[in-house]
């Protein structure tokens, strides 16, 4: 009896604490904001939003309600995290390997590019980049087309729109083709590890992903035809492009600039993991018979990945928050929809900067789980 | 277990009684704000990040402008000096926070008078300081004179959470024309972009669009369209709850106004005081009690006349001679053609 209540009391007497700090501001909002006569309620989220958005990934307009403007605002978010995760993981692993490159040249370039860029302000490079594009991008009348058919303006860079027939058919063939790979790939190892032959897997997978959709449009049926961007005139000066997909200059700005600034980190990430590995593993595998190739894909990268990860999460989840630094510069992401305007609109601060904050919070601790599942993955199994 | 629930519970109730007794007690007869501010020695009071003619601090962050003076106005009258306020630059979507959560006593940030701003989120209007509406601009070479002659994927630029956004939806959506949005958190963006060449038209207030113009490379290859396209009645605002205050703020408003009409200016109130009109003598303290149900002395509208001016001489200063709209359109008294018409100060 006596040692559990020396045990337990003072956790009790924390979590009682704690319970009472966030019971007190509760109270204090409740008091403060009837003092006021402010409503609380998230009542709102179903009122007609009655302002527009720029750019959507749903449709969306002024008669949906503030809950899908809300998903409006998140799906922007998700989409410029994603693309800026994949450009800063591809332009990191390069920047990291360039590093340890015997190359003086590479090696100096890379070093110069990471000092620099992780040393300047994130929200100043997104300015520079934005209002250097808007200065530099020619006026939608002066663009001169880029690889035949698109446009890349000041006011977007816009392409053609694929329009498809019989879609699901091309979309089965490409799922398709992916099971066959993933088939392939598990009997390719089983060869490897019982007979110790070698499949050409590289080959077989890029050959399954080119037949398989080819045939979907020799023999499914399917068609594709592009709506190609035509310039119209909407005054004397002033242009716009009618017809296929725009980016807005905003969002390819952000993913630049959270890219460039999250590369930097994540290549100090790939690095440290490559320097991690002991030297002598190298020697070892080359001297086995390995060629160049083999020992960095089969002994130096499993190991260094085990390094590179945890890191690497980190700087996914900074640059997933950085992108809300998007309202500056008019990319409707969560912040600028949802915590800016419909905060405005509706003026529920505590109910929208709640949301906000649990949306954040989700998001990074999905991106955590998910990379956690990964690390487990390729951390060493012990037998 | 029964009996430490009940000690819990009286623990709450006695937490609860320690609130409402303070609470209570500093809802005194007297107004909280204005105890709280002549305790303080200076008005606090929330304007907006740099529009010239409105609220604009120079280099040596001297505030100036017509919503200034308004809060420059309650100082005169609550602590006697024009010059004691503390001025906090808000961005549009911060305004109304900061003066709920009591960062802010007057909010006098160009803010349109709207039903719902009024009723849902414990603020009220105190009146209206400047009558304007949303116009757009474009350059002069689009060869645009009137909205009329916008097209179907124009690009409009324009600042977040205010109702700039809602008024321009309801434009081109009741003309059925479809149109870009590009919104930014703050003014200085907007114009930086509009005049990069990211948009087509800017979208706001007139007399913002008015300012905005002297801050592009080129002010003269832009102009205002014709069109005004809603009602923005701009105006003071307060917390709601605090009666008294609010009438302060009201009346130290008015008071300019009505200076105006009956021509008392702050050169020559002084001499008004010995005026034949008892309606001239009310508004410069020589007749009546009009301070002691705020619970100010009698001169308190003499000082604000004094000190900042009538409406007129406001205007004339910070948006005239300025240079941003010499004409004052609507914002002219309601005996010179205008739509400036207040109560009487008796």
């Amino acid at each position: 009896m006596n040692i559990k209540l020396k045990d337990i009391g003072p956790q009790l007497i924390t979590v009682l604490a704690v319970v009472l700090i966030f019971g007190f501001f509760t109270y204090n909002a409740q008091v403060n904001m009837e003092n006021r006569g402010i409503d609380f309620g998230y009542g709102f989220l179903s009122q007609e939003s009655s302002f527009d958005v720029q750019f959507s990934l749903i449709e969306y307009d002024g008669s949906h309600s503030y809950f899908r403007a809300y998903l409006v605002g998140l799906l922007n978010t998700i989409l410029v995290s994603v693309i800026g995760i994949i450009l800063a993981t591809i332009l990191g692993v390069i920047v990291g390997i360039a590093r340890l490159s015997p190359n003086y040249l590479i090696n100096k370039f890379a070093a110069f590019y990471v000092e620099f860029f992780r040393n300047i302000p994130l929200l100043l490079q997104i300015f520079f980049w934005y209002f250097a594009a808007l200065r530099a991008l020619p006026l939608p009348q002066d663009a001169e087309p880029l690889l035949g058919v698109t446009f890349l303006t000041i006011k977007g860079y816009f392409v053609p729109a694929f329009i498809w027939e019989n879609f699901n058919i091309f979309f089965y063939s490409v799922v398709a083709a992916i099971i066959a790979i993933i088939v392939i790939r598990i009997n390719a190892k089983k060869l490897q590890e019982t007979q110790g032959k070698q499949t050409p897997v590289l080959l077989i997978s890029i050959g399954l992903l080119l037949i398989l959709p080819l045939l979907s449009f020799l023999i499914g049926g399917v068609r594709l035809s592009f709506e190609v961007p035509v310039l119209k005139q909407l005054a004397t000066t002033s242009f716009i492009y009618e017809g296929g997909v725009s980016l807005p200059p905003e969002l390819i700005a952000l993913a630049l600039s959270l890219s460039l600034y999250t590369a930097t980190f994540i290549a100090e990430c790939v690095r440290a993991g490559i320097q991690g590995v002991g030297k002598g593993q190298k020697e070892a595998a080359a001297s086995i018979g390995l060629t160049p190739n083999q020992v960095l894909k089969l002994v130096i990268m499993p190991q260094a990945l085990r390094i590179i990860i945890p890191p690497t999460t980190n700087q996914y989840l900074n640059l997933t928050k950085n992108s809300s630094l998007a309202a500056a510069i008019a990319y409707p992401d969560l912040v600028l929809v949802f915590a800016g305007t419909a905060l405005m609109q509706t003026g529920k601060a505590i109910e929208i900067v709640s949301i906000t904050m649990f949306t954040y919070l989700s998001l990074s601790i999905s991106i955590s789980i998910l990379m956690n599942w990964y690390n487990k993955k390729i951390a060493i199994q012990e037998k | 277990m029964f009996k430490y629930l009940k000690q819990f519970t009286s623990l709450v109730a006695v937490v609860a009684m320690l609130f409402t007794f303070t609470t209570e007690t500093m809802a005194a007869k007297k107004s909280k704000t204005l105890k709280n501010t002549q305790k303080k020695g200076f008005v606090r009071c929330g304007v907006s990040q740099g529009l010239p003619g409105f609220s604009n601090a120079d280099a040596a962050g001297n505030w100036t402008g017509v919503d200034v003076d308004v809060c420059r106005a309650v100082a005169a009258a609550v602590l006697g000096d024009a010059n004691k306020v503390k001025f906090t630059p808000l961005s549009a979507k911060e305004r109304f926070t900061a003066l709920t959560s009591g960062e802010i006593d007057i909010l006098s940030r160009n803010t349109t008078w709207t039903l719902s701003r009024d009723a849902d989120i414990g603020l009220t209007f105190v009146g209206v300081n400047f009558y304007d509406g949303q116009g757009f601009m474009v350059r002069k070479s689009s060869g645009i004179t009137s909205t009329s002659q916008f097209k179907n994927g124009i690009s409009a630029c324009t600042n977040i959470g205010t109702t700039t956004e809602l008024n321009m939806r309801d434009f081109f959506n009741s003309r059925g024309i479809s149109y870009e949005p590009v919104a930014f958190e703050k003014a200085d963006e907007v114009v930086a972009a509009y005049d990069a060449g990211r948009c087509d038209t800017y979208t706001t207030d007139k007399s913002g669009l008015a300012a905005q113009r002297t801050k592009m490379k080129n002010p003269d290859e832009h102009i205002v369209l014709p069109e005004t396209i809603s009602k923005e009645p701009l105006g003071p605002v307060v917390r709601q709850g605090d009666s008294v205050w609010e009438d302060i703020v009201r009346w130290s408003l008015n008071t300019m106004i009505e200076a105006e009409e009956y021509g008392i200016t702050s050169a020559n109130a002084d001499s008004m005081k010995t005026s034949d009109n008892p309606q001239i003598k009310r508004l410069v303290g020589a007749e009546g009690e009009m301070g002691a149900a705020f619970g100010l002395d009698n001169e308190w509208n003499l000082r604000i006349i004094k000190q900042v001016g009538n409406y007129g001489e406001s205007y004339k200063r910070n948006i005239a001679d300025t240079g941003i709209l010499p004409d004052r359109g609507p914002n002219e008294l309601w005996t010179k053609g205008g739509i400036l018409y207040v109560p009487p100060s008796r």
